[in-house]
């Protein structure tokens, strides 16, 4: 396990495609609910609770399986717990550019075993958990890993949408970086617990419905910047 | 081949010895931009030559590519893929001009930063061309538009075997001097629009030499799209690289 690997894969120059996502936050801020270094922390403070924590439970579930059927189970059950078929889509394709890149940087048959779990590709965190584990990094770093990329694309996007202090959003992350360790440290148990009782049904399904919907809205905008 | 490290001893020795005679010759880069890159190159079996189209915005890439798909398409198989930092805007207009199947176009989104996603995060790129060569197969002709940068914007060989930089005449010609990575290393520079040269006042002799002079031996050519609309000069270019590439891999 190095450091430095997991400041590779966590930086957002990673090229694994997530630059061209929002994560939802084109839509919060052309309705003008997200506005400013403040309004960014509100929407940053709900999604690590929510699907921050989703994300890290399913890529620490993955990085401790190694059974190719249960994985595909895994794949399952974060499937069904994202409600908008866009993000289902954007998910699917996410996991493909993360599989990509992981495999040209740390090619390994423990990555190779979520290839092809759909043909769209396995979902992202699914793939996240198996490319730390690619990667020799631990359970928690893929949790850790798994919350900053669900925080970093909106604070990226806001930077570039709003014309934010570029300063002022970083403090905003560094605000929110002890819950969002707290956030990776439980979901790093419920992963164990789920694991215990060979159930990936027990992970969380925590959901923000206004995003699936202007998820929805967003795909069919003519003129929009990012990919979500 | 990596081509930042001198590999011919001949250099190595020289620069020693520059180094040894005069500190202050060592630090003088050793002309970086004059050599042509050597390109990483497609993997031997893939037959398809893809090719990058960039520029600043509205140059004329779009309607450079429409002229490549109109003209080429008769004598071979051929796919687009369009970077779109906004809207499906180009997309849409290729397949308006109807001679090409929604099914051999496809759109990319990038998120506010065109570059990054032809430059140094190309996985939404390499997704969309290799869907489109695995539906497609075989395909002869691959065409990337970049959604429109600026002088920087350069493709990564790791997308694109060949690369076009479209340029605005009417743009000026400091714009040509002040130069960057896509006019001095894409593989063509196109000068488009040449019928505004003299309405901008921009003397196309001293573009042709100012583009020559950062270019060195690497091809530049002059269109006007709009007097000349299926680009012939280009259309021969890229003929050349696909016949190149079919002698190479045998299928000529
Ligand atoms: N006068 C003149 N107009 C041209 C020429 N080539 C293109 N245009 C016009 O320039 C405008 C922009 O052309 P596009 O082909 O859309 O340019 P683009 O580089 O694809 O633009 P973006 O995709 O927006 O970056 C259009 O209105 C074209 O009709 C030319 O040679 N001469
Ligand atoms: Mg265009």
């Amino acid at each position: 396990m190095t450091r430095s690997a997991l400041l590779l894969l966590a930086d957002s120059r990673f090229p694994a495609g997530a630059h061209a996502y929002s994560g939802g936050l084109e839509s919060a801020a052309a309705a003008g609910r997200v506005h400013d270094a403040a309004t960014v922390y509100e929407f940053l403070l709900g999604r690590v609770h929510t699907g921050a924590l989703v994300c890290a439970s399913f890529a620490a579930a993955s990085w401790l399986c190694t059974d190719r059927e249960a994985l595909a189970e895994l794949d399952h059950e974060y499937d069904v717990r994202l409600l908008s078929p866009t993000l289902r889509g954007h998910s699917r394709r996410l996991g493909r550019h993360l599989q990509r890149a992981v495999a040209a940087t740390w090619p390994s048959p423990r990555l190779e075993l979520v290839r092809g779990l759909d043909p769209a590709g396995a979902h992202h965190p699914v793939v996240l958990g198996a490319a730390c584990a690619a990667a020799e990094l631990t359970v928690d770093d893929a949790a850790t890993c798994a919350v900053h990329a669900t925080l970093a694309a909106p604070a990226n996007a806001a930077t570039k949408l709003l014309g934010l202090d570029p300063n002022e959003v970083s403090a905003v992350l560094a605000r929110l970086a002890p819950t969002a360790d707290r956030i990776a440290a439980r979901a790093v148990s419920l992963a164990r617990m789920a694991r215990l009782r060979s159930d990936p049904g027990m992970l969380p399904a925590l959901g923000s419905p206004l995003l699936d919907l202007t998820a929805e809205d967003h795909a069919g905008w003519e003129v929009r910047l990012f990919a979500s | 081949m990596p081509p930042k490290t001198p590999s011919t001893p001949g250099k190595t020795v020289r620069a020693k010895a520059s180094a040894t005679a005069s500190p202050i010759a060592s630090v003088t880069p050793l002309k970086p931009l004059a050599q042509p890159e050597p390109s990483a190159g497609p993997p031997p079996n893939r037959i398809c030559v893809r090719i990058g189209v960039g520029g600043p915005v509205g140059a004329g890439k779009t309607s450079l590519v429409a002229a490549i798909c109109r003209v080429l398409r008769a004598e071979y198989s051929l796919a687009v893929v369009t970077n779109e930092p906004q809207t499906r805007e180009d997309a849409d207009f290729l397949l308006g001009e109807g001679f090409l199947d929604p099914a051999h176009v496809r759109a990319v989104q990038t998120g506010c930063s065109p570059q990054t996603a032809i430059r140094e995060d190309i996985a939404a790129n390499l997704d969309a061309v290799e869907a489109l060569e695995e539906s497609l197969d075989p395909l002869d002709l691959l065409v990337v538009e970049s959604g429109g940068g600026d002088l920087t914007a350069l493709f990564s060989r790791g997308l694109v075997d060949r690369q076009i930089f479209v340029f605005d005449a009417a743009a000026g010609a400091r714009a040509a001097r002040k130069g960057g990575p896509g006019v001095d290393r894409a593989d063509l520079l196109v000068v488009n629009k040449t019928d505004l040269a003299p309405l901008a006042g921009v003397d196309l002799e001293d573009l042709r030499r100012d583009a020559g002079a950062r270019r060195e031996s690497r091809p530049t050519l002059f269109t006007s799209l709009t007097e000349h609309p299926d680009a012939p000069a280009v259309a021969d270019w890229i003929r050349g690289l696909i016949e190149e590439r079919r002698t190479l891999l045998g299928r000529g």
